[in-house]
């Protein structure tokens, strides 16, 4: 029996996708049956983020109408092992699939997938209920800033209204220089402020715009940090004990240099 | 966690962050409009004038979050209501 994991934020902009891209990615390299699902009907990209934009055929809306059966939409990215896009359609508002139809989705994949990952909407309106409809757990990205931190704390009032209650905290973007003069708020202060789990602290990291740009996820990448930090949470979501990366440093050679484990709050 | 942020300062922009966030998660999870705080304050002054006579000037009815310099994930109404008379039955 698979396991639901939507992949949420409530603030754009903040790495949903990119998170979703990689965790997946992560979790088929650890040698499970994954399929990403994206929810963001109308503005899709987890399409281009995995770089499979060009061999899309059918989407989540084509699947829910019955116009194909989801065997026919799935793109299986040939990279890689047992991994699949379900695209969403781009022509369609976020309507076009009920909370009834998602969950519907959602548990008919998980008689052949061992992990979904949702790839939620921005905002709180409708495209979120029905992204979160099937959901056993969700993943909370946010950055350290005042608007992240508290669209997620909204997120996370609005997770547990729905019935969601394990969900779990990614802090992206961190940038450990200016964490450690003051001028960003450290890991503990967010964790504190939301007072759920944290499961992965990733770094702000260049490689994550060029493995973007080039539609392969950062995970694959050797010396990516983000990506380490992205295969660790995949780990912990499988249930596997990974010590945080020690990201204290000053530049970004230093980066390269130390990644040394043991960095604990 | 880190040796350096023992020497952070009160006043460097991730902490006002920190506080100015506090404040204003109060309120959203709240999630409670002043029309309804205003008329929960006058329903309870209404029971409360039927047994003593409350100094109208002088409360405060609130809703807080702090305590112990922490914050709670749920919110607290806090008020402080001074009494005038007590009134004889």
């Amino acid at each position: 029996m698979g396991q639901v994991i939507v992949i949420t934020s409530g603030k754009g902009g903040v790495g949903k996708t990119t998170s979703t891209a990689n965790i997946g990615t992560a979790l088929n390299i650890l040698g499970k049956k994954v399929v990403l699902l994206d929810a963001d009907i109308g503005l899709r990209n987890l399409d281009v983020v995995m770089g499979l934009e060009n061999r899309i055929v059918y989407d989540l809306v084509d699947v829910v109408e019955n116009r194909c059966r989801v065997k026919q939409a799935l793109i299986k990215d040939k990279r890689y092992g047992e991994l699949y896009l379900l695209p969403a359609a781009q022509t369609r508002e976020k309507d076009a699939v009920t909370p009834d139809q998602m969950k519907k989705l959602c548990d008919s994949l998980k008689d052949d997938f061992d992990y979904i990952i949702v790839d939620c909407p921005a905002g709180i309106e409708q495209g979120f209920k029905n992204a979160i409809a099937g959901a056993d757990q969700a993943v909370v990205v946010t950055t350290p800033e005042v608007s992240a931190v508290r669209d997620a704390d909204r997120i996370i009032g609005l997770l547990e209204a729905n019935g969601v209650s394990n969900i779990k905290l990614i802090i992206n973007r961190v940038r450990m220089n200016m964490v450690k003069r003051g001028d960003m708020m450290a890991m503990d202060d967010v964790v504190e402020i939301l007072s759920i789990d944290l499961i992965g602290v990733v770094p702000d990291d260049e490689t994550i715009v060029i493995t973007t740009n080039k539609g392969e996820p950062a995970v694959s990448t050797p010396n990516s940090v983000a990506g380490k930090a992205f295969s660790n949470i995949a780990s912990r979501l499988q249930g596997d004990e990974v010590p945080f990366l020690n990201l204290d440093t000053n530049d970004n050679l230093m980066i390269k240099v130390k990644k040394i484990f043991g960095f604990t709050q | 966690m880190d040796f350096n942020q023992l020497f952070v300062k009160k006043n460097q922009s991730g902490n006002l962050a920190k506080d100015r966030l506090k404040l204003v998660l109060v309120h959203d999870r709240i999630n409670c409009s002043n029309e309804l705080l205003e008329m929960m304050k006058a329903d309870i002054l209404t029971v409360m004038s039927k047994y003593v006579e409350v100094d109208h000037d002088n409360l405060i009815i609130e809703v807080a979050s702090f305590s112990e310099g922490t914050v709670e994930k749920n919110p607290i109404l806090s008020a402080n209501i001074p009494i005038r008379n007590l009134k004889k039955e």
